[in-house]
């Protein structure tokens, strides 16, 4: 199990992260907007993350910090 | 050192910023420059420097810029049509506030002109180096002696003020040779730090970013108008000009660069016919020396400016009158180099209370006395 | 699912724990990208080298016209903006001037490849140490959507509103395939950032183009195929899709060039 965090002072939402997680635990969350008018990217569920760091890798705005 | 040798022009240059301390030299072959760059082809690898012959001149400017981002004393060399080339860059180092000596050994224009000696420049190094607002200084030698020694200036006031320094000769004064003095060797040590540079932080301060890209209208003003408080500064104390016999003289000629050679030995003429003529020499172009155009200001007195072109420099010379005396022009251009007496006969007309504009049109009349 | 921190150069190995963190290369600045651009992926890639090599402090970036012209804010080293198209003669006068230093340039397609194709050539043949980052998404992104040099057959873009037409705007350049044939050339490769292992082997290759100037061994480019998904007006995942069904057909991956491994290669 690894921990993902997503920051939102520079999340997108572009929706990278959602597309390219192979466990489909993320998502943009329409719940919240950012400063600049995102929804940003959430992992729903924590448990299930591998730590492949895909998200991560394919995040443009470097957003995403995993731990382990 | 300090020996007397015979130099071109354009060597003189070359060894002079070599003394100066510069070892980063880009260029772009063309006439009649050609001399400058190749000294420094010879000599910048021996005095472990970098000579770099560049793709074009657009390239060579911008590897200038480079290398004065980094901190580096550097120099290129042109002559008109490449120096157009180079706008572009130079106006980058403007906006960058980088220092660098740019020389112009002017040809005649527009276009591809000729090759012959020409001041036809004047506009372009005064007024529009490149886009935006913003100058260069600018030096006109008049003697080899004298470009030697503007080298050096140069690359210090490049460094005091963040400005590109141009050194505005033309091909009379690139090719002749003359006996010189050369300047001894600065101490390299001594060039002030530059901690603005971006030459790698070494983890000791923050990273240094060069760039001329304001896209907040707000800080672009800002920047601009901090460069003109340095303008300002530039005008006040960095004016330069020689003056001969203005005192009592009812014409003063002004004329900078070799145009001044001529100018000097019409005056003399003038003064064998009693007629009192002076000379004010510009050795800035910008700033303008317009402290000493003032000051020749009397009653009964007009101003002739004589140029290699078209009538440029007139205009900062009727800048400075500002209505307060006649100022008339006569001038040879494309490469055409007035004679004295054709200079003497512009005196004439000038000592007579005529004001005038002349150009050698078709119906200039025989033996070049007007 | 195994873990990999190849490319998480803020791993502390005392701490142990963290699997992918920011790179201490990137300064905090938010970029200024429209959602979904590969730009922020690239420019970490080259960070993180930055950082793995611990060469922060000896790094000087180009950053000329184009979208990426903001650059500068986004580096912890020092950064230079370049005039459009100038970028390889710049990093000229700073590498030569100061050749301990590691300089690399950030080019869009349009300024390498159009406006700036001389200063390539000739920096690439003359060997200039220098490592340049080529991003080839085949559209002017800055000014909004032009034809590019890259531009394929049929794209239609702003200034190709039929698609465009090879009898008048001409073909593509392949720029890879181009400098390869250059002397000067070190290292020349073509790599994309469509998924995670490509991202992985876009990282491998500019760490190589680094170490490959940090060796003194000459001209090093590593194009990477990138997507433009607001002037290409598709979303930031359907682009993927378009670079993978229209890009790597015309543009294939692979090394071009390489100096320890034997020219022809790919």
């Amino acid at each position: 199990m690894a921990r993902i965090e997503v920051d939102m002072n520079y999340c997108k939402g572009c929706g990278l992260c959602v597309d390219v997680c192979p466990q489909d635990i993320m998502q943009l969350n329409s719940e919240i907007m950012t400063q600049k008018g995102y929804h940003p990217a959430t992992c729903v569920d924590q448990d299930a993350c591998t730590g492949c760091t895909s998200c991560a890798l394919m995040c443009p705005d470097v957003a995403i910090t995993i731990e382990r | 050192m300090s020996e007397k040798v015979l130099m071109k022009g354009n060597e003189a240059l070359a060894e002079a910023a070599l003394r100066a301390g510069c070892r980063n030299f880009f260029g772009y072959p063309i006439t009649p420059q050609t001399e400058l760059a190749a000294y420094m082809a010879k000599r910048m690898p021996k005095a472990g420097g970098n000579y770099l012959q560049a793709e074009s001149e657009v390239a060579a400017i911008n590897m200038v810029y480079g290398a004065a981002a980094a901190g580096a004393r550097v120099m290129t060399s042109s002559s008109s049509p490449g120096v157009s080339l180079k706008s572009e860059g130079i106006s980058y180092l403007i906006g960058a506030d980088l220092p660098a000596v740019i020389i112009n050994v002017q040809r005649g224009g527009p276009g591809l002109g000729g090759i012959q000696p020409s001041q036809a420049d004047y506009w372009m190094a005064t007024r529009a180096t490149g886009h935006g607002d913003g100058h260069v200084i600018v030096f006109a030698p008049s003697t080899v002696q004298e470009m030697a020694d503007l080298v050096a200036k140069a690359f210090d006031l490049a460094d005091r003020y963040r400005v590109p320094v141009m050194i505005l000769a033309d091909g009379l004064l690139g090719q002749m040779m003359e006996p010189v003095v050369l300047p001894d060797p600065i101490d390299t040590a001594e060039i002030p730090a530059k901690d603005w540079a971006a030459n790698g932080h070494k983890g000791l301060r923050p990273h240094n970013t060069i760039s001329s890209l304001f896209l907040v209208a707000q800080q672009l003003e800002d920047s601009v108008l901090a460069r003109h408080d340095r303008y300002q500064l530039i005008k006040e104390v960095e004016q330069m000009a020689q003056e001969e016999q203005v005192e009592d003289a009812e014409v003063v000629v002004v004329a900078y660069g070799a145009a001044a050679r001529v100018c000097r030995s019409a005056m003399h003429k003038a003064r064998e016919e009693g007629i009192r003529a002076g000379l004010i020499r510009p050795i800035t172009l910008w700033p303008f020396p317009t402290d000493s155009i003032v000051r020749a200001l009397g009653p009964g007195r007009a101003f002739l400016s004589v140029e290699f072109s078209t009538g440029q420099m007139v205009e900062d010379v009727r800048l400075a009158v500002e209505g307060r005396a006649p100022v008339s022009f006569f001038g040879h251009t494309g490469g055409v180099v007035p004679t004295p007496d054709e200079v003497l006969g512009a005196i004439r007309r000038a000592a007579s209370g005529e004001r005038f504009n002349e150009l050698p049109f078709k119906n200039r009349p025989k033996g070049g006395v007007l | 699912m195994t873990t990999t921190t190849s490319s998480a150069t803020a791993v502390a190995p005392q701490k142990g724990k963290v699997l992918f963190a920011r790179t201490p290369a990137l300064t905090d600045t938010v970029t200024n990208y429209c959602p979904g651009c590969t730009h922020g992926i690239i420019q970490r890639l080259v960070a993180e080298t930055i950082d793995e090599l611990g060469i922060e402090g000896t790094t000087v970036g180009v950053c000329p016209v184009g979208c990426s012209v903001t650059a500068y804010d986004f580096y912890s080293c020092d950064m230079v903006q370049a005039a459009h198209g100038r970028a390889p003669a710049v990093a000229t006068g700073l590498k030569r001037s100061c050749p301990g230093n590691t300089v690399f340039t950030y080019q869009g397609d349009g300024d390498l490849a159009s406006i700036g194709m001389a200063e390539t050539v000739h920096a690439a043949t003359r060997g200039e140490k220098i490592t340049v980052i080529f991003i080839n998404n085949a559209i002017y992104g800055m000014t909004g959507g032009q034809m590019a040099p890259t531009s394929l057959p049929g794209q239609v873009t702003q200034t190709s509103p039929y698609g465009r037409d090879i009898e008048t705007a001409g073909h593509p350049i392949r720029v890879c395939e181009l400098l390869s044939t250059l002397d000067g050339v070190a290292l020349a490769q073509r790599v994309t950032v469509d998924s995670p292992k490509n991202v992985r082997a876009a990282k491998k290759a500019v760490r190589k183009a680094f170490e490959y100037q940090i060796e003194g061994l000459g001209y090093t480019i590593i194009e990477v195929l990138a997507t433009c998904p607001t002037n290409w007006g598709l979303t930031p995942t359907a682009a993927f899709g378009w670079l993978r069904d229209n890009m790597l057909p015309y543009y294939p991956l692979g090394v071009y060039k390489d100096v320890k491994a034997g020219e022809g290669e790919k």
